[in-house]
């Protein structure tokens, strides 16, 4: 398998880049930044039809493209209502796959532990693939991993804020303690160094939207983040050398000219 | 008969069931999923649900996200 490729949930996925389908400039923008930059999976919402075909217009720009579709619960506050949109969800893309989005604050967004637990398990009673949007809390890892989510998405840092990594010493610690979770950094990614710096802690992935179909070329802005992520799994596979304090000649002081014994 | 669909009233003529009204508003054929009263009603029930005075129904389709 090559370092872009990644299996989640069963499934070989051609690249470690996640992509957002939302705040694009237009619908070919939008095409245009998937098929540069062809991301591993795309996220999809559902909301209200008008009966005037709007949903289907949206997804023939997608359904070409043959990329896993990772259907969000995004704008739910409720167990109740976040059940509700994966059943529908299931139903609409043909796909148990869900990004379990719970949200516990209007300001920050950030998702609410408890429900999301509370969700999760029932989600996963369904049979359904549970992709847990949540905060980069050791303990909440803990709960959900046992509940059986193999995939856990800890925040970089709010939606749509472009702080990138808030918190690296949690992240780094996610994935220390959680060698065999599928782990993506979902949310707050501005740049495309914040999204290398999660591919180099040893993050299998990186989930983001704002960044590229906010960006002037959005575009251009998909094919530096998937380039991005590339060099940052690269990195990570490769051996990054550990800092130190003192400086280390790289090239060799053996036989450099000029040198006599009595210069010490 | 009133009912709530997508946030707006609607007074229709009863009895109905769910494909009624689907059928009504121009849905049929359409890339959608439907929930009333908060609970999802999977595409091979719509002819099966009856609804009642006062059903709150979503009707939703793929749309952006991220």
């Amino acid at each position: 398998m090559m370092n872009t490729e990644i299996e989640i949930a069963g499934q070989k996925l051609a690249s470690r880049l996640f992509l957002g389908t939302a705040g694009y400039p237009s619908p070919d923008i939008l095409a245009q930044a998937i098929k540069a930059s062809n991301p591993g999976l795309i996220t999809v919402s559902l909301r209200r039809e008008n009966a005037a075909g709007k949903g289907q217009k949206f997804w023939d720009i997608l359904k070409d493209f043959n990329i896993p579709i990772l259907p969000n619960t995004a704008g739910c506050y409720s167990a109740k209502e976040a059940i509700t949109t994966a059943e529908m969800a299931r139903e609409v893309f043909g796909t148990n796959w869900i990004k379990l989005e719970v949200i516990g604050d209007d300001y920050t967004l950030q998702p609410n532990p408890f429900t999301l637990l509370e969700t999760a398990k029932e989600l996963i009673k369904r049979d359904f693939e549970v992709f847990p949007y949540m905060t980069d809390d050791a303990i909440l890892a803990d709960e959900l991993t046992k509940e059986g989510c193999s995939i856990l998405m800890p925040w970089g840092a709010p939606i749509g804020s472009g702080r990138g990594l808030n918190n690296p010493y949690a992240l780094k610690t996610l994935r220390e303690r959680y060698p065999n979770s599928k782990l993506v950094v979902d949310a707050g990614i501005g740049a495309p160094s914040h999204a290398a710096a999660a591919m180099e802690m040893g993050y299998d992935a990186v989930l983001l939207n704002t960044a590229v179909s906010k960006a002037s070329d959005p575009i251009l802005m998909a094919q530096a983040f998937s380039a991005a992520i590339h060099a940052g799994r690269s990195a990570y596979l490769a051996g990054i050398i550990k800092p130190q304090e003192q400086a280390s000649a790289s090239t060799p002081l053996i036989d450099r000219p000029f040198w006599h014994q009595n210069q010490g | 008969m009133k009912i709530t669909l997508n946030g707006k009233a609607l007074n229709l003529e009863a009895p109905l069931n769910l494909y009624d009204v689907i059928e009504q508003q121009g849905y049929v054929e359409m890339l959608i999923a439907v929930a009333r009263n908060g609970e999802f009603v999977p595409k091979t029930n719509y002819k099966d649900t009856d609804l009642q005075d006062g059903d709150d129904l979503e009707i939703v389709s793929p749309q952006q996200g991220g």
